[in-house]
C-alpha cells in the first residue's frame, strides 16, 4: 500500500517498476532493507526448525529420532544459518532502513552495490542449505568448522565455503555501503558527535566487518585447498598445523561476536531515551566504549581456545585483555540505566524488550567474566555452561534488540501502528520461556555435560527436558511475531509521523509511513533534533 | 522525599531480587569441587568470581527495578534533564577495574600451578582416536586402549528400545578404564591419532585438547579413592558423544598388583597371538571386539549407514574377497572414516572380527572363512 501513496513522490526518480521486478531491481534502500529483513525473518524459522530439531532429540536420553551425523549436521547448520542468515542480515536491513533517514541522507551512497550486496544473499544461502541434500550430507563438524574433522566429510564441504564467500562478499559491499553512507552523505550539521547511537554502532561494526570477512575468506581457502588441491596448512602429517586454523579463525570469530552485537547496543541506546522520555546518559562515553570494545575484540581471540595447550604468557595475556572487555561494556550498562534512572518511563513492546535485552544481556556478560578466567574456563570450555552464555548474548541480546528495533520503527515502515496487546503478550511469552530454554544450560555445563552430544547420561536428563519445552514454546511464541509484523503492515491504527511521545531524530520527522523518497532535501540539523547528545559545550 | 523514596523501594527491589537470586542457585547444580588440591582451587576460585558477578548483577539490577518501579509516566514522574556526570562515569569505569585486578590474582595464582608440569612419579600418555582413548604407561610398558562399554554401546542405538534408566553409568561407562594409583603426581601427555579430542574428567578439574602432531601436557594428583568419570570434550565427529572416560583411582598397593597383572595378560596376549584358535572361540571373541571396534559406523548387523558408512553385507554375503577386506581393516581407506587398525588391536583381535563379520550374517548358512591370528601376523610381514 505504500506504493500507492508514494508514486506521485517519485516521478522525478523515473518510472518504478511494480511486481517482482520491483524488487529484484530495487535500488532503493527501504526497499533492499525490507528485503533483508524478510530474508533475516525467514532464515530465523529455518535455523529455528533445526535448533527444534536439536532439542526434540535431547528431550530424554537415548537417541530417539535422529543419527549422531544428522545431528551434528543441525547443530552446525544451526549456527551457520542464524548467525549469516538471520542475526547479520537484520541488521545491515535495519541500517539500510533506518541510516539514511537518522543522518538526513537521500538514500545508501552506492544504490545498486546495495541491491548486489542483497541479491547476494539467497544464492549463497541456496548453496549452503542443498548441502543437507547431498550424498554426503551437509558439514557436521560445528560452525567453526575445525579441521582435521571438517576436512573429512564429504564433497559438501566445497558448497559450504563458497557459501561463505558469497556472504562474506555481500558483508563487505554492505559495510563499505554503510561507510560511505555515513561519512559522505551526512546532512549540513549532522556532525559525527550529533550522529545517533545506531549509526556510530554500525559506522564501528562496518569498520569489523571489512577488516576480519577476509580472515574467515582466508581459513575456509586455505580449508578447501587442503581438503581439494593437496595443500598442508592444517594438515600435522604434512608439516601443518591444526592449532593455526583455530587462531586464522578466531581471529575472524571474536570481532564477529562484536558485529552481532554493536548494533544492538545502538538500538537499545535510541530505544531507552525514548520511552524514558530523556536524553541517553553520557552519549560521549557510549560512542568511546562501543570504539574501546571493537579495539579490544581483536586482541582476545585465544580465549576461545584456552584448552589447546597455549604458553602461559599467552593465556595470561588472554585472559586479563578479555576481562578489561567488561569494563567499556559496563560503562554502557550503567549509562543505560542512567539514562532510566529519573526518567518518566512508559513500557510499549519497544521498551520492553530492550530492558530485556540489558537484564538477559547482562546476564551473558557475568557468565563471559567467569568464562574468561582460564583455570575456571578449563572446566567450563565446551560445555553446555558455554552454550547458555552464548545464548544469552545472541537470542536474548542480539535478537531481542531486533525485535525491539523492528517495534519501535515498525509504525514508520507501515504507517500502522501494530496491536500493542499482542506485541507485550509476545515479549512476556518470550521471555519467560527463553529462560526456560537456556538457563538450565548453565546448570547442565556446570554438571559436565559436554556440547555438541546428541545424547548424554541420565543425569542430566531433567534439566535437557525443561530446557526442550522452553525450547519449543519459545520457537512457536515467534510465529505470532509473523503474526503481528503481517498485521500491521495490512492496517491498524494510523501512526503519526512522530510515533512514539518521546522520539527524537530525523526519521521521526517524516511522515508514517516513510515515502520511498525521503530528504531530497537535506534537512538542517540542530541541537532540537540531535537530543541523543551531551551539552557540547 | 523523593531520595527517601528510592531507597526504601531500593531495598525492596534488592530483597526481591536476592530471593529470586537464591532461589535459582537453589534448584541448580554447581561445579564439582573434585578430588585434587587443584580441583578444589579450581571450585574455589570459580565460587569466587561466580558471587563477585552475582552481587553486581543483584546491584545492577536492583538500581533498575528501582528505577523502573518508581520513575514512571503511568505515575506521573516527570523526568529529570541529566545527560552526564563526570563524576559518576568515573566511578563506575573505576571500581569495575579494581574488582577485575581482585579477580585477576586468585587466577593467575591458580593458572600458574596447573601449568607446573614438572615432578611426575607417574607419566600417562593418552591418545584420542574416533571414538575411544588409548592410554599408555610410559615406565611400567603398559598399554591398552578404553572404549565405550557395551551395554551403553547396545542402548544409545537409534531406536534400540533399551531404556538409558536401565544401564548402569549410561554412556559414561568404558571396557578398560584408566587405573591411576591415589597420592602420586602423574602426568599426562595428551595426543590424538586423527582429529583433534579433549580430554575431561570434571573432579579432575580441568580438560585438555588432544591434537594430532602435537603433544600437550596436564597433571594431577588424586587424594581420595573413587571412580571418576568424564567424556570427550571436543566435537570428533559422529560418535562424540560416545567415548567417555573413566579413572580408577586406587591405593599404591592395589595399583602395584593391577600393574602386576596387565603384565601377566601381555604375557597371554603374546601366546594367544601365536596359537591356533577354533571357530567357535573366534566367533565369540570377534562378536566381541566387532560390537566395540565396527558396530558404531557399520551397525550391528553389517548393514551400515550409506553412504558413509558401507555394508559389510550384500544380500546375506559378506562382501569383498578375504584379501581386500584385510587390506581395509590393517590399514584404512583413505578419504575415509575407516581408520586402519594395525596398531590399535592385537592380531588375534582382528582376525576374530574378521571371522565374525565373514560368518555372522550368511543367510543361507553357509561357513565363510576362518582367518587365524598367525595369517594377520603373516599378511602383515608380507
Amino acid at each position: 500500500m505504500s506504493t500507492a501513496t508514494t508514486t506521485h513522490q517519485d516521478d522525478h526518480h523515473g518510472d518504478h517498476p511494480t511486481g517482482l521486478a520491483r524488487w529484484l531491481f530495487s535500488t532503493n534502500h527501504k526497499e533492499i532493507g525490507t528485503l533483508y529483513l524478510v530474508f533475516s525473518l525467514t532464515m530465523f524459522f529455518v535455523g529455528g526448525a533445526m535448533a527444534l530439531v536439536i532439542r526434540a532429540e535431547l528431550f530424554a536420553p537415548g537417541l530417539q529420532l535422529v543419527h549422531p551425523e544428522f545431528f551434528n549436521q543441525m547443530t552446525t547448520m544451526h549456527a551457520l544459518v542464524m548467525i549469516f542468515g538471520a542475526v547479520m542480515p537484520a541488521f545491515v536491513g535495519l541500517a539500510n532502513w533506518m541510516v539514511p533517514m537518522m543522518i538526513g541522507a537521500p538514500d545508501m551512497a552506492l544504490p545498486r552495490m546495495n541491491n548486489w550486496s542483497f541479491w547476494i544473499m539467497p544464492f549463497a544461502f541456496t548453496l549452503l542449505l542443498a548441502t543437507l541434500f547431498m550424498p554426503t550430507g551437509a558439514p557436521a563438524a560445528g560452525w567453526t568448522l575445525y579441521p582435521p574433522l571438517s576436512l573429512q566429510g564429504g564433497n559438501s564441504l566445497a558448497f559450504v565455503i563458497l557459501a561463505i564467500h558469497l556472504m562474506g562478499i555481500s558483508s563487505i559491499m554492505g559495510a563499505i555501503n554503510i561507510i560511505a553512507t555515513i561519512l559522505n552523505m551526512r546532512a549540513p550539521g549532522m556532525t559525527l558527535l550529533r550522529m545517533p547511537l545506531f549509526v556510530w554502532t554500525w559506522l564501528i561494526t562496518a569498520f569489523l566487518l571489512i577488516a576480519v570477512m577476509p580472515v574467515l575468506a582466508g581459513a575456509v581457502t586455505m580449508l578447501l585447498t587442503d581438503r581439494f588441491f593437496g595443500t598442508s596448512f592444517f594438515n600435522a602429517a604434512g608439516g601443518g598445523d591444526p592449532v593455526l586454523y583455530q587462531h586464522i579463525f578466531w581471529f575472524f570469530g571474536h570481532p564477529e561476536v562484536y558485529i552481532m552485537i554493536l548494533p544492538a547496543f545502538g538500538i537499545v541506546s535510541e530505544i531507552i531515551p525514548t520511552f524514558s522520555r530523556k536524553p541517553l546518559f553520557g552519549y560521549t562515553s557510549m560512542v568511546y566504549a562501543t570504539a574501546s570494545i571493537a579495539f579490544l575484540s581483536f586482541i582476545v581471540w585465544a580465549h576461545h581456545m584456552f584448552t589447546v595447550g597455549m604458553p602461559l604468557g599467552a593465556m595470561l595475556f588472554f585472559m586479563y585483555a578479555t576481562m578489561v572487555i567488561a569494563v567499556p561494556t559496563g560503562i554502557k550498562i550503567f549509562n543505560w540505566i542512567a539514562t532510566m534512572w529519573r526518567g518518566s518511563m512508559s513500557f510499549e513492546t519497544p521498551m520492553l524488550f530492550a530492558l530485556g535485552f540489558v537484564v538477559l544481556f547482562t546476564i551473558g556478560g557475568l557468565s563471559g567474566v567467569m568464562l574468561a578466567i582460564v583455570p575456571a574456563n578449563f572446566q567450563y570450555h565446551d560445555t553446555y555452561f558455554v552454550v547458555a552464555h552464548f545464548h544469552y548474548v545472541l537470542v536474548t541480546g542480539a535478537i531481542f534488540a531486533i525485535m525491539a528495533a523492528v517495534y519501535y520503527w515498525l509504525p514508520k515502515w507501515t504507517g500502522h501502528m501494530y496491536n500493542e496487546k499482542l506485541g507485550k503478550f509476545h515479549f512476556w511469552w518470550s521471555t519467560i520461556w527463553v529462560n526456560v530454554l537456556f538457563f538450565p544450560q548453565h546448570y547442565l555445563g556446570l554438571a559436565g555435560m559436554p556440547r555438541r552430544i546428541p545424547d548424554y547420561a541420565v543425569q542430566f536428563a531433567e534439566f535437557n527436558l525443561i530446557s526442550s519445552v522452553g525450547g519449543f514454546m519459545f520457537g512457536f511464541g515467534q510465529l505470532l511475531f509473523v503474526y503481528i509484523i503481517w498485521q500491521c503492515a495490512r492496517g491498524g491504527e494510523k501512526a503519526t509521523a512522530q510515533v512514539w511521545e518521546g522520539a527524537r531524530g530525523l526519521e521521526w520527522t517524516v511522515p508514517s509511513p516513510a515515502p520511498l523518497h525521503t530528504f531530497d532535501t537535506p534537512p538542517l540539523v540542530d541541537d532540537r533534533i540531535a537530543v541523543h547528545q551531551d551539552k557540547l559545550t | 522525599m523523593k531520595r527517601t523514596n528510592e531507597l526504601i523501594v531500593g531495598l525492596a527491589v534488592l530483597a526481591v531480587i536476592s530471593v529470586i537470586t537464591w532461589g535459582v542457585f537453589a534448584v541448580g547444580d554447581n561445579m564439582t569441587s573434585g578430588v585434587s588440591a587443584y580441583s578444589r582451587d579450581v571450585f574455589q576460585l570459580h565460587n569466587t568470581i561466580l558471587g563477585i558477578v552475582t552481587i553486581i548483577g543483584v546491584l545492577v539490577f536492583t538500581a533498575m527495578f528501582t528505577s523502573i518501579v518508581l520513575h514512571r509516566r503511568s505515575k506521573g514522574f516527570k523526568a529529570a534533564g541529566f545527560s552526564h556526570s563526570t563524576k559518576a562515569e568515573i566511578i563506575w569505569t573505576a571500581i569495575p577495574v579494581l574488582i577485575l585486578v581482585v579477580m585477576s590474582v586468585p587466577a593467575t595464582r591458580v593458572l600458574i600451578d596447573m601449568e607446573r608440569t614438572g615432578g611426575a612419579e607417574l607419566n600417562i600418555k593418552i591418545t584420542g582416536y574416533q571414538w575411544l582413548w588409548q592410554y599408555e604407561y610410559v615406565e611400567e610398558d603398559i598399554s591398552f586402549y578404553s572404549a565405550l562399554e557395551r551395554d551403553s554401546n547396545r542402548a544409545r542405538q537409534l531406536g534400540s528400545g533399551v531404556d538409558p534408566r536401565d544401564v548402569d553409568n549410561y554412556l559414561l561407562e568404558v571396557d578398560n578404564p584408566l587405573v591411576v594409583p591415589v597420592g602420586t603426581r602423574i602426568r599426562f601427555l595428551l595426543t590424538s591419532d586423527d582429529v583433534i579430542h579433549s580430554w575431561w574428567v570434571p573432579d579432575l578439574g580441568w580438560k585438555r585438547d588432544a591434537i594430532p602432531g602435537m603433544i600437550n601436557e596436564a597433571w594431577t594428583l588424586i587424594e581420595e579413592e573413587g571412580t571418576y568419570r568424564g567424556q570427550c570434550a571436543e566435537l570428533c565427529g559422529a560418535d562424540h558423544g560416545f567415548m567417555p572416560i573413566v579413572v580408577e583411582a586406587v591405593s599404591q598397593e592395589e595399583y602395584a598388583s593391577w600393574v602386576a597383572e596387565q603384565r601377566e595378560e601381555i604375557a597371554q596376549t603374546a601366546h594367544d597371538a601365536a596359537r591356533l584358535w577354533t571357530r567357535e572361540e573366534l566367533m565369540n571373541h570377534g562378536s566381541r571386539v566387532y560390537q566395540a571396534q565396527c558396530a558404531s559406523c557399520h551397525q550391528a548387523d553389517g548393514s551400515g549407514l550409506e553412504p558413509a558408512f558401507p555394508a559389510l553385507v550384500s544380500d546375506g554375503v559378506p562382501s569383498g574377497d578375504l584379501e581386500s577386506h584385510l587390506k581395509t581393516v590393517l590399514d584404512g581407506r583413505e578419504g575415509t572414516a575407516m581408520a586402519g587398525f594395525r596398531d590399535r588391536l592385537q592380531p588375534q583381535d582382528i582376525a576374530a572380527a574378521l571371522t565374525f563379520a565373514r560368518n555372522a550374517w550368511n543367510e543361507d548358512g553357509s561357513e565363510g572363512e576362518v582367518v587365524q591370528p598367525a595369517t594377520i601376523a603373516e599378511f602383515d610381514q608380507g
